[in-house]
This record gives C-alpha cells, structure tokens and sequence, in this order.
C-alpha cells in the first residue's frame, strides 16, 4: 500500500489502482454523511478534484493522485457513506483507476513514511 | 500536526476535564472549547436525543440586573431594550429575549429570568462585552453586574431530568422554563437542542466536581460543540451571528412568538424598543423575506453560503445554517427567502459546487421538541 500526503490510500489490484482515504483521514473528518463519486470511463489528471465528500461538520474534495482513468466506484458509498468511516482501508474505498505505468506510484509513501508523517 | 493556539483566547475553568476527556478542542467565540469528545458528533448528538448530553456553555455571558431604585423600573428600562413583555413575567420563570438596533436589526438574542427582585440574564459570548455595554449604557437606573465567577452547564435530553436530580434533589418538580435558585446553584428547564433539560450556573470553583458528579450519573455523556450545532439546528433554533444578526429583524427571522401581545400593535405597551417602526410594519404587512427550514432531497448537504434559487433560475435567498441532521437522518438547512417563495412545500434550487439540486422549503422544528411544559 502507498500513501500520499493528502491522506490517501493507493492499492495496486491487477493493472489498475484502488485509492481511498486513510484511517487518519478519515478520524480528523469525523462522521462522513455524504460522498459524490465521480463518472466512470473519465480521464482525469492528478490534483483534479475527483470526489466530494461531505462530514457533519465540513465538506473536503479527493483528489486525483496521477493521471489516469477513472474505471469503476464504489457505488455502496452513495447509500452507506458510514463505510468510509467504518471501513477505510477495505470497503470504504472510492475508486479504482488505470495508469500507463504503474511505476509512478513509487513516488508515493510506504507505511513507515506515512506513519511518520501523521505520528 | 502542530497545534498553533491562539494566544489570546480564553480558558474555561473546566478546560482540564475536557482535556481528561479527550475533547477535541478548538477556538470559538475567542475561547478554547471542546468541538467533540471521542465519540464524534453523530454519537454524541444521538446520545443527547437517546439519553443526556452535558455541555459546557461557560463561554456565555452571564449578568445580573439590578434596580437602583424600584424593581417596576428596572422591567420599564429593559423592556425599551427589547420587543418583548418583561413586565408580564412571573417571578421564577425565565423567557428569550432580543435586543433590537434602531434599523430593527437583531443586536443578539438571549434568556432572562425574573428573580424577584433582580433579573438573570444569560447572553451570547461573541455578544456579550457589546451587549453588557448596551444594557450599561441603555439603562441608566440599573447597575449591570457581569458574572465573572460561574460557570454554565446544559445538562439535556430523556435522562437530564433523573440525572440532575440525583444531584440537585427537587429540579424534577420543575416545568419548562422555570427557573429556581438551590443554595449557590442556579437552575433553568431550558436549554438549545429541543430536548427536556436543564441549565445549571455554578460557583466556578464548584464546577470540576459538579460535572463529575453528573458525568458519573447514568447515561450522561459529555457533548461538544458541534454536536450542540446538529441539535439547534435540527431543532429550527437560530445561531446568532449567522441565522440572525444586525440586519435580520425579528419578523424577518421567524421569531414573531417572541414579541408578546403587550408589545404589539394595539396591546398595552405598543412599540417603545429600538427599530419599532420596521418591526410593527412588518408584522402588520409581512416582512419582505422569511427565514425558512429547508430541506434538501438528495442527500448533499446545503452549508451556510449556498445561494437559494426559484424553478425559473431568479434568485431568492440563501441558506444561513446546514449540515446533515443526525436524528432526522437527512441534510437540513435553514435560511432566508423572498416572502412569495417562503411558503411551505415551495421547490427551490439550491446551488452546490455549481450544481442546483432541488430543495424544499419545510415546517421547523425538523425533529419534535420534548419540553416538559
């Protein structure tokens, strides 16, 4: 699993990417109420802002951490958006996506590297 | 992450238990307060509805109103402060109150109490050095004395009432708004989330120990901020600074059951408060726009901000207080709009992240009072 500085989760399934928000993340929103999912089959570029996702107290954007496609989502959050809470890691993911090169997530944090960063 | 406090805010004095509590705490009104405990806002909030909820609400300004002269006087004097019937309030009951500007605007709202021969006031917190100033300045033949040395609980939901009174034997005799002194402890049915429930003023240096107390009664929970946000507003209650402030007049706000008869057109003491002249038009004529409980239908919340639209794209209002209502189990807002949309069942759109998504302007409270009238 890699993990990028804005708290999300990237893990390779197959030739595509899963990204969600992490455990931290999802503690410091509090209680997630609402998620808007993006389209699939779009072509988004990295820092797009791809989902909202709206707490009891704020609503904060995930952005697209590279470029690529958007291939599926995790549409169980339109009507649970508790899982994100519940599950960050595992069914509270938000999207899968296709990358030309999965070697460009080597940029990103291991466990150790983001465990520092939120210690 | 770093934690870059403010250097000027203040202290509550139970500031230590929140800590020990594990409160997430985080400036308001110009103090550190607990935003939440552990358990989050949906918890906490739905503990409150479901069981008692202890809050902290020190940060409010507490005042006494003293006659220099007569009793009678102090009540004239207060009353050209306000549009509401002082004179009329038997002793140990407590009543909302607002002071209006000269324009009919809304200085701050707050809570009084007849103690026979004194008044209690409790005011806002971001309010209270203007209004203390006010009410100095506004009457003359009354010492204004600011409570410096209490601090304020709200204990509220089903099982406030059990809970209090297994520490302060007798509030259960209490009814809805009245209000009564137990040696140094001051208590008031009342409170801000729509439940049963109490207001508690105690000796600051009594407080620690007395919240403790009621913490380890059974089903009390400590409640932070944000949760008492979820709860006012599912509950059509109006935070001022947001959903009234100095250019909402009271008609304006919906809170027309807050100006008595007396003070009325035709009643005893007609008019005499700030701003009357706009006040009693627009009760006579209705005022130009109406604050409104919304209610979106999807399930995107609507924040404070959001532009409110009628069907045909004109512009109508916007929204003053949203989120997502925990007990209502659905996002709720409240905010004004052109009298001629404010009817209830009226479709409006309101425009989120460039969308507008259809919302329906809907009967407050959005979740059913509990008060033990």
């Amino acid at each position: 699993m890699k993990y990028t500085k804005e708290h999300e989760w990237l893990r390779v399934e197959g030739d595509l990417v899963v990204v969600g928000i992490t455990e931290h993340a999802a503690t410091q929103l509090g209680d997630v109420v609402f998620v808007e999912l993006p389209e699939t089959d779009t072509m988004v570029a990295e820092g797009d802002e791809v989902c909202v996702i709206e707490s009891v107290k704020a609503a904060s954007d995930i952005l697209a951490p590279v470029d690529g496609e958007i291939v599926a989502v995790n549409t169980k959050l339109v009507d649970a958006p508790a899982l994100v809470n519940e599950d960050p890691t595992g069914a509270g993911w938000f999207f899968k996506m296709k990358l030309d090169d999965l070697s460009v997530l080597d940029q990103f944090m291991d466990e150790d590297e983001y465990q520092d960063l939120i210690g | 992450m770093a934690d870059l406090e403010e250097p000027e805010l203040l202290h509550l004095g139970l500031e230590p238990l929140h800590e020990a509590l594990g409160g997430k705490m985080v400036p308001f009104a110009g103090y550190r307060m607990p935003v939440q405990y552990p358990d989050g806002v949906m918890k906490e909030h739905l503990h409150t509805r479901s069981a008692a909820g202890l809050f902290d609400v020190s940060h409010m300004g507490q005042v006494i109103l003293r006659p220099k002269g007569i009793m009678e006087e102090l009540k004239i004097a207060f009353e050209a402060l306000m549009p509401v019937d002082v004179l009329g309030l038997a002793e140990g009951r407590q009543r909302y109150g607002l002071f209006t500007n000269d324009q009919g605007g809304i200085l701050d709202d707050l809570m009084f109490t007849n103690r026979g021969d004194h008044l209690y006031v409790v005011v806002n917190a971001a309010c209270k050095a203007a209004d203390i100033a006010h009410m100095t300045k506004g009457m003359p033949g009354v010492s204004v004395e600011p409570v410096t040395d209490r601090a304020l609980l709200a204990l509220q939901g089903p099982g406030a009432e059990a809970a209090l009174e297994a520490v302060v034997p007798g509030v259960a005799a209490m009814r809805f708004m009245d209000h009564r002194v137990f040696g140094d402890v001051w208590v008031s049915r009342s409170g801000y989330t729509g439940e049963d429930g109490f207001e508690v003023s105690v000796p600051e240096v009594h407080a620690d120990a007395f919240a403790r107390k009621l913490l380890a009664q059974a089903g009390v929970a400590p409640i932070g901020l944000g949760a008492r946000d979820s709860l006012r507003l599912e509950t059509g209650l109006c935070l001022y600074g947001h959903d009234i402030d100095t250019t909402t007049s009271p008609v304006e706000a919906n809170l027309v059951w807050a100006i008595q008869k007396a003070r009325r057109a035709g009643g005893a003491r007609e008019g005499g408060f700030p701003g009357a002249a706009r006040v009693l038009k627009e009760l006579a004529e209705g005022p130009e726009r109406l604050r409104v409980g919304l209610r979106p239908e999807g399930r995107a919340p609507m924040r404070e901000g959001v532009e409110l639209f009628a069907e045909d794209g004109t512009p109508v209002g916007k929204v003053t207080s949203g989120g997502f209502g925990p007990s209502v189990n659905a996002p709720i807002a409240m905010g004004y709009v052109a009298r001629a949309h404010a009817t209830i069942g009226t479709t409006l759109l309101g425009e989120v992240r460039g969308k507008r998504l259809p919302v329906t302007v809907a009967e407050m409270p959005f979740q059913p009072t509990t008060y033990k009238r």
